[in-house]
């Protein structure tokens, strides 16, 4: 079939779709925790029950994570809605209402498709999420049922590479070029010079690799572009490899996404049988295949070189560089290495030119951002916005603001290589430029906010545990540097740190940063550099004071019951306490063994709120002077055993 | 795993002619891994000689990786989430509360073989942090494994009783099956 033929196919099965009622449900990994599963299973036994023939259809994330599971019914001429924590005891209902009777169930929607009658429920395009939204990458997650090819082609799918078969390979890296589209993946390598080496040499045969190896804790935007619409990945790929004359590419995801790894092998396999890999592309004369490998837990394995080296087979180490994988990448042989974003967005550029996608965005950062919001954010979810966003409109107009209404204190974009930035730089626009102006970087989209309860010394000791669990080995700087300032960071968090320490925290920083061999190790020190620099007086309190402000750090903590608050009558906390450390004895005050306590904040959490008697304080030295002398032994006892 | 056949005889399926890459190395390991449920010395030195590759080699990629594991692993994986996200809303609390439950620490199956416990850098649920997954019978993450969602310390012992109640179940069945 020529291509003509197989997106009017598609087009009229997608458009039968649309003309009759369906539903749709998001399972991406995301929904399927929060129970979309059973969701799905539910809307099945009620239709098959009630004897209803109606499509419930599987499809991707829509980002709005938070309302999860979320549920889409469509009915022909009448109103699109979308529901919202739609579990599945409220599935026969929705069926009776929506599917049986005219009764759309405003109540349970979190918006329509279509402007409704005044008062009704929101009109989606409306929310400020999505009015301060621009939906590239995303625009199809959560619509198309990302294991039916046809559902892409019919949503303009593949009309980019149609488009670019029939351009020379030098027109499309140009194209990119202008476009000023620059890598996803953290560093910002303008793709189109990238692309336009690796096509420069002549070396045979040249590779594409597609990094969705997301290993950043706290980011989860490549999970949700495979497993929403992973068939504009694959466009992209096959797009690269005609311009830089490829004729082999790798996917290589990470092994903790499993539903990811699923949808990209159904992606391929309806991709290859419709002729969009194979030989004689579209008539083209071109010919490309695509592998998956899957990775195998190593966050290192993120580092271009390093997933080179185990899409080979061998330990994820990082070799220098020069030269670059563009010239000597995948068994030597020239490879263009983006991320699973930067494939996401080539087809758009192609399809719609350089023009339109350079005029979105700022000057030197073109397009759109991706980030996973989350931490203490009330809509956490993902979210993609022109560059040039700035970090409170992320936080407060799509985010919904803090969590609880607690105060905003910081962000860390990045990951563990980015930056801890502070709540007073909150108008920094997002592009590549201005977060690396402030000590932090784009990184690969995880955007994870803190409030007023999390310590900015206590989060970065996680960072640098997390790199230094993660670092190869290969390099001293990383591997002994990271490690060194763990052990002080540690020691500040336990309360016995030095003045000094700051001081030779940041020296050793600049020496990790500048010694390091590869981006792992040069970034590991920025969350150690940027807490430093906007949350000093946090670190003074924990050496001088021993007092931990955020009341986070165990060994400067401690929970207590105040007697004056207690109701004799009332067991909650003796009854769940894991360690058996609260007594008093029935209709007695309760009291905390301070050397059994592990701090875990069960008895504060079920302390009804009548009462309110259990608090937290810190420094420990605040506790009754009897307890303080518990508390201090308990301490010396756990550093004594994180030690050993 | 089945302890009747030798691990050649187990192995046979996975290590086929048309795999002598060296580059089938990793995913070779992780089928290994999927069937045997970890990776026994034996293994390893099986697929050295497949490969044609110093033992040692196998060994250097497969410690390397985090996904692998040289002990068996537990009826029911349990992987709490230390992610950024998990890490803040306090998984550190979950891990603890499981590692006094069960009486193993990180990284340890329980005597009973039912149970084991790992931390995981993310499983990108971030929003329903913190999370815990539980697998059933596999080394490797499944789809169909059960996540649970914003983990409290008091939900430990509550989300795994199913779990101990399937063992007494299957426990009294094989109590009754005649000898």
């Amino acid at each position: 079939m020529t291509f003509k033929e197989l997106t009017n196919r598609a087009k009229s099965e997608w458009e039968a779709l649309q003309s009759s009622t369906h539903i749709l449900v998001g399972t991406a990994t995301c929904g399927r925790a929060a129970g979309a599963m059973e969701t799905v299973k539910a809307f099945e036994e009620e239709l098959k029950r009630r004897n209803i023939e109606v499509k419930v259809i599987e499809v991707g994330c829509m980002g709005l994570c938070y309302a999860e599971p979320l549920v889409a019914i469509s009915r022909p001429e009448s109103l699109r809605v979308v529901y919202h924590h739609m579990t599945q005891e409220l599935v026969p209902r929705l069926v009776e209402g929506y599917i049986i009777s005219d009764d759309p169930c405003l109540e349970l929607a979190l918006g329509t498709f279509e402007v409704g009658e005044e008062g009704e429920a929101p009109y989606i395009p409306e929310l400020p999420r999505f009015e301060k939204e621009l939906r590239l990458v995303l625009r199809r997650c959560g619509y198309i049922d990302p294991e039916n090819i046809n559902h892409y082609l019919a949503n303009d799918g593949y009309r980019g590479l149609e488009k670019a078969l029939k351009m020379r390979p030098e027109e499309i890296i140009e194209e990119i070029k202008k476009s000023g589209l620059r890598g996803r993946g953290g560093a910002g390598f303008p793709t189109g010079l990238k692309w336009e080496i690796c096509h420069s040499y002549s070396a045979t045969p040249k590779y594409i690799v597609c990094n969705a190896d997301e290993g950043d804790p706290g980011a989860f935007m490549d999970r949700i572009v495979l497993e929403s619409d992973p068939q504009q990945v694959i466009e992209g790929m096959i797009i690269g490899g005609y311009a830089i004359g490829a004729d082999e590419g790798y996917i290589y995801i990470r092994a903790e996404y499993p539903l990811a790894v699923e949808r990209v092998k159904v992606a391929l396999q309806q991709a290859e049988k419709l002729g969009f890999l194979g030989d004689n592309i579209l008539s083209s004369g071109f010919g490309f295949r695509i592998n998956l490998a899957t990775g195998a837990g190593a966050f290192v394995s993120g580092e271009e070189t390093g997933l080179m080296a185990a899409i080979e087979g061998e330990t994820s180490e990082p070799r220098p560089r020069p030269p670059y994988p563009a010239e000597s990448g995948l068994w030597g042989k020239p490879t263009a290495l983006n991320n699973v974003k930067t494939f996401a967005n080539i087809h758009l550029i192609v399809e719609r030119g350089a023009d339109w996608f350079a005029s979105i965005g700022t000057e030197k950062s073109k397009g759109t951002a991706l980030f996973s919001l989350a931490g203490k954010i009330k809509d956490s979810g993902l979210t993609e916005v022109p560059m040039g966003t700035t970090i409170r409109e992320i936080v407060y107009d799509i985010g919904d603001g803090i969590l609880n209404d607690r105060e905003f204190k910081a962000v860390q974009i990045g990951g563990p290589s980015g930056g801890m930035i502070p709540a007073n730089l909150q108008d920094t626009p997002i592009d590549f430029d201005s977060l690396t102006s402030i000590g932090s970087m784009m990184g690969s989209g995880g955007f994870i906010v803190m409030d007023e309860d999390d310590c900015a010394v206590d989060a970065t000791c996680f960072f640098v545990d997390f790199i230094t669990r993660e670092s190869c080995g290969k390099c001293t700087p990383c591997r002994v540097g990271n490690l060194q300032m763990l052990k002080v960071l540690e020691n500040i968090t336990n309360g016995k740190g030095k003045m000094e320490d700051i001081d030779f925290l940041l020296e050793l920083a600049e020496d990790i940063k500048g010694g390091s061999l590869c981006a792992l190790g040069g970034t590991a020190p920025n969350p150690v550099l940027t807490s430093i620099r906007y949350f000093q007086d946090e670190y003074a309190a924990h050496v001088l004071e021993k007092r931990c402000p955020a009341k986070v750090c165990t060994n400067l903590t401690a929970y207590c019951i105040l007697q004056d608050k207690c109701d004799r009558s009332c067991e909650h906390c003796v009854l769940t306490c894991p360690t058996e450390a609260i007594g008093g004895g029935v209709g007695k005050i309760k009291h905390i063994d301070q050397e059994k306590c592990v701090n875990c904040g069960t008895c504060r959490d079920v302390c009804p709120p009548k009462y309110n008697a259990v608090v937290k304080l810190s420094p420990i030295s605040s506790l009754p002077l009897e307890d303080f002398a518990a508390k201090e032994k308990a301490v010396a006892k756990a550093i004594e055993e994180s030690e050993t | 795993m089945r302890k009747e056949e030798s691990v050649t005889e187990q192995l046979k399926g996975t290590l086929t002619p048309d795999r002598k890459e060296r580059k089938n190395l990793i995913s070779l390991l992780q089928e290994i891994q999927e069937s045997l449920g970890y990776l026994p010395r034996e293994a390893m030195t099986e697929l050295a000689k497949f490969l044609e590759m110093p033992a040692v080699r196998v060994y250097s990629v497969a410690t390397f990786y985090n996904q692998f594991r040289f002990t068996s692993i537990g009826k029911y994986p349990i992987q709490v989430c230390l992610g950024t996200a998990c890490h803040l809303r306090g998984g550190k609390l979950i891990l603890q509360e499981f590692e006094r439950q069960l009486g193993i620490k990180v990284g340890e199956t329980s005597q009973d073989g039912n149970f084991s416990l790992e931390r995981v850098a993310c499983m990108g649920c971030c929003m329903l942090a913190p999370v815990v997954r539980i697998g059933d019978r596999a080394p490797a993450v499944k789809i169909g494994d059960k996540i649970y969602p914003k983990m409290t310390p008091f939900k430990v012992d509550e989300i795994s009783v199913p779990y101990k109640q399937e063992i007494e179940k299957e426990r009294s069945e094989e109590e009754q099956i005649p000898q």
